[in-house]
């Protein structure tokens, strides 16, 4: 496959920020980096069933004394409102790295409310929200909300615009 | 009202016998009543009691987990709890954690809410769900013996154990509550603070 030079910085940055675990539901835009991680002895992956497992393994890891990242595309930030009290409320360190749909040239309209509402609800929460929509900026964003994540103690998520990841195309 | 499956463990005896001489054990406890008993065995700075985020006790076991491979987890939970973190016995399984543990009290119940009736008195058998999970070593524990036998293996194995408990109510015991002190005291109690 691709292995588009913004989504290496993205795990540089990753793995400059000192993370070894990475929890992720699978996704066609976080496919390079759950790939770059599976080929990394020193991350340890795990494949969850529903997001909101991410928050509360991010919780453990950040407990026992390591730094997790978890991967999502937006429809599974809708499953994570609840859990996202866990690290608010322990004022923890929270990393999501999350690729939107319902946002640019969307094809499937189930995907567009969620869309719409990620950043929002998200907000709401009292999570930090930041945006990387062009592949020069992606890992620097990343670099930056991993360092406020974890050194603030602040729950960050990274939203990677439909326009850089590029619209899934559906064929008949 | 009456449910198929009762229990009969008096849950406070329970979690006083699981967690005899804790030692370094680490103690992730499920919402409502389980914080409460485990709070009840005395607070030490290596339980970390949820007060929310329900369905996350036992992902947060593993993500200890993972993190300290050479210490032992133990996740205190609740039937309603687990259930809604159901799927989360998939992904541990998968994941292969050997020094997790998860101990569920199964009243059959959501004591917190009033003891309306929980799937493990209609219809699911937890212990069964963790083995079609992939959890090798399963079990469910209706007396005092099986809960005594249950304490080094729940601090030596991958189990998942189901206690089957009486629905009786407890007097609430309410141990620390604030997040931010629970995390901190924990890391510094680890030695990870800095981190």
């Amino acid at each position: 496959m691709d292995q588009p030079t913004w989504q290496a910085g993205v795990y540089a940055a990753l793995k400059a920020a000192g993370v070894t675990q990475l929890g992720y539901v699978p996704d066609a835009g976080h496919a390079h980096l759950i790939e770059a991680a599976h080929a990394d002895p020193a991350m340890r992956t795990v494949l969850l069933t529903t997001e909101e497992e991410g928050i509360a393994l991010a919780a453990g890891a950040w407990l026992g004394g390591q730094r997790a990242v978890i991967l999502m595309q937006s429809s599974g930030v809708g499953n994570c409102i609840n859990m996202l009290s866990l690290p608010l409320s322990c004022r923890m360190p929270f990393l999501m790295l999350v690729t939107m749909r319902g946002e640019w040239g969307e094809f499937n309209p189930w995907q567009v409310p969620m869309g719409t509402a990620t950043g929002p609800v998200l907000t709401a929460t009292g999570a930090q929200v930041r945006r990387a929509d062009r592949p020069d900026e992606a890992a620097e964003v990343v670099a930056a909300c991993a360092a406020m994540a974890f050194n603030s103690q602040v729950a960050v998520a990274v939203l990677f615009s439909q326009r850089l990841i590029g619209a899934k195309v559906f064929v008949k | 009202m009456s449910l198929p499956n009762d229990g009969t463990l008096d849950r406070r005896e329970v979690v006083a016998a699981l967690l005899r001489d804790p030692g370094e054990l680490m103690v992730v406890t499920g919402l409502g009543s389980a914080t409460y008993d485990v709070g009840a065995t005395g607070d030490r700075p290596l339980n970390f009691y949820l007060w929310g985020a329900m369905g996350g006790a036992a992902m947060i076991g593993l993500g200890l987990a993972l993190a300290q491979p050479a210490r032992r987890v133990l996740v205190v939970t609740g039937d309603g709890e687990m259930l809604m973190g159901m799927g989360s016995l998939a992904t541990i399984a998968a994941a292969g954690a050997a020094n997790l543990a998860i101990a569920v009290l199964d009243n059959a119940r959501y004591g917190e809410t009033g003891s309306q009736h929980s799937h493990t008195g209609l219809t699911t058998d937890l212990a069964a769900v963790a083995a079609a999970c992939g959890w090798r070593a399963t079990t469910t524990a209706r007396g005092m013996a099986e809960v005594e036998a249950l304490r080094p293996r729940l601090r030596s194995e991958p189990l998942f154990a189901v206690l089957r408990i009486s629905a009786e109510e407890k007097p609430r015991h309410l141990p620390p509550r604030d997040g931010a002190y629970l995390t901190d005291r924990f890391r510094r109690a680890l030695g990870v603070a800095g981190g």
